[in-house]
């Protein structure tokens, strides 16, 4: 019969807590980035000129088509070679913003092109100026219509911050594999990181549909 | 000292990413059809099967796929089971394929009109007949579109089938980058093979939902 012993995964709960405070860390500083890059590349994609519209296109078409830890190499091993050499937590919070943002761009630019052209013309008939349009008139209603996506796909990005642990991040399932490494209990150190994995992914989200209204787009 | 040439590297390459291929095929039809048998099981009325289905859907879409593939490979072991990497990534590759694809394929199904379903219950057909003559190819219609959109998200999670070990793309791309120290050239070959796979992909998909969306109008 298999035995388990959560015990002696539990004892080392500090560094799991240290695991969890890094991953929330991480995506903290890529769920901002990855919003406020995908706002700009949302917008460039819209309005702006031919040559960077194709620039933002290319980017989002590159990064949503190619995996995620693939990303994280090529920026954290590739990079060095071209003379960026990053910490492996930079290098992580690089990739995760990037990786988010191009979601991110394509889902706020769904969420603005179901803006109606009305409300744009009426903005712009009381002396608004483009940007005051965008950021005032546009972009609220555009992320309230896309916030369920948006938390989605923040949640998933999270999850996927378990691989930057690959390079030495110290995040969670970087400790559940020290842990294992030290106990051999490699089944049970993993069925912990993967519990607090959902209760991460399920807190977040309720944080999240909590936190839009109120900061993001006021209901 | 062996020299790599541009061309040794992509041929390299070229030949990890059919084991890329392969699983991705292997974790898409096997994840298709667990995934249709807990959609079945989801659209039969009792609770307890609803209650389940729930709870696995929640656990594969809310845990880390990493994590489950280091589940799969140590845990089988853990059962006496002969693990390798191969065994261990086709089965939490599977098990999270077919959470997705039912949980996807669900939508399409609660989006054919409840009347469909009445009307043929009230042409006295089986719960097996209404869904196979009303329900599902209707559903079918709206579940290609996004069912190939996620063909993508299966040939990317293969990719970390390269951590416990499993020779494919990624893990060919870090075994010749230790070889030849240029891991600019392979980090990059080996993302533009994965975008020369998933943007067809992606294009087709979104034709599809385009001319899906084109029928409806």
């Amino acid at each position: 019969m298999v035995n388990l012993d959560f015990g002696t995964i539990l004892v080392d709960w500090r560094m799991l807590a240290k695991g969890v405070a890094w991953t929330l860390r991480l995506t903290t500083a890529s769920a901002t980035g990855g919003l406020a890059l995908g706002i700009g590349c949302a917008w460039a994609r819209i309005h702006g000129p031919v040559w960077l519209k194709a620039v933002t296109g290319a980017y989002v078409e590159l990064f949503r088509n190619t995996p995620f830890i693939v990303q994280l190499f090529f920026i954290f091993f590739g990079l060095p070679a071209a003379g960026f050499r990053l910490s492996p937590e930079t290098a992580s919070i690089l990739a995760m913003v990037v990786n988010l943002g191009a979601y991110a761009t394509e889902i706020i630019r769904a969420g603005i092109e179901a803006t109606p052209r009305g409300q744009v013309e009426a903005a712009l008939s009381l002396a608004l100026s483009p940007v005051q349009t965008f950021f005032h008139v546009v972009l609220p209603p555009a992320l309230r219509k896309i916030w369920p996506a948006l938390v989605s796909q923040i949640i998933i990005v999270m999850l996927g911050s378990s691989v930057c642990g690959q390079i030495s991040t110290e995040e969670l399932s970087f400790a559940a594999n020290l842990i294992q490494s030290r106990n051999f209990r490699a089944f049970e150190a993993f069925i912990v990181a993967a519990l607090i994995y959902l209760a991460l992914s399920i807190v977040l989200r309720r944080l999240l549909n909590w936190l839009g209204p109120r900061f993001l787009f006021g209901d | 000292m062996v020299e790599f040439t541009l061309w040794d590297i992509l041929r390299n390459l070229l030949l990890a990413a059919r084991w890329t291929v392969g699983l991705s095929l292997i974790a898409f039809i096997g994840g298709g059809l667990v995934g249709f048998a807990l959609l079945i099981a989801r659209l039969t009325p009792s609770q307890g099967a609803h209650r389940l289905v729930g709870l696995y859907i929640q656990l594969f879409q809310g845990t880390p796929l990493l994590i489950q593939l280091f589940l799969a490979y140590f845990g089988l072991a853990l059962f006496g089971i002969q693990t390798s990497a191969w065994t261990a990534a086709t089965l939490a590759l599977t098990a999270y394929t077919s959470a997705f694809l039912s949980e996807i394929w669900f939508g399409c199904v609660a989006s054919v009109p409840r009347g469909q379903w009445e009307a043929a219950r009230s042409l006295a057909l089986t719960f097996g007949e209404q869904l196979r003559h009303v329900i599902l190819p209707q559903a079918l219609n709206i579940a290609i579109p996004p069912t190939v959109g996620f063909l993508v998200q299966v040939i990317k999670g293969t990719a970390l089938a390269s951590v416990i070990g499993f020779v494919e793309l990624t893990k060919a791309g870090g075994m010749i980058t230790n070889a030849t120290f240029r891991p600019f050239t392979v980090y990059a070959a080996v993302a533009l093979i994965y975008f020369a796979l998933c943007y067809p992909i992606s294009l087709t998909a979104r034709a599809l939902e385009r001319t899906l969306h084109a029928a409806h109008r």
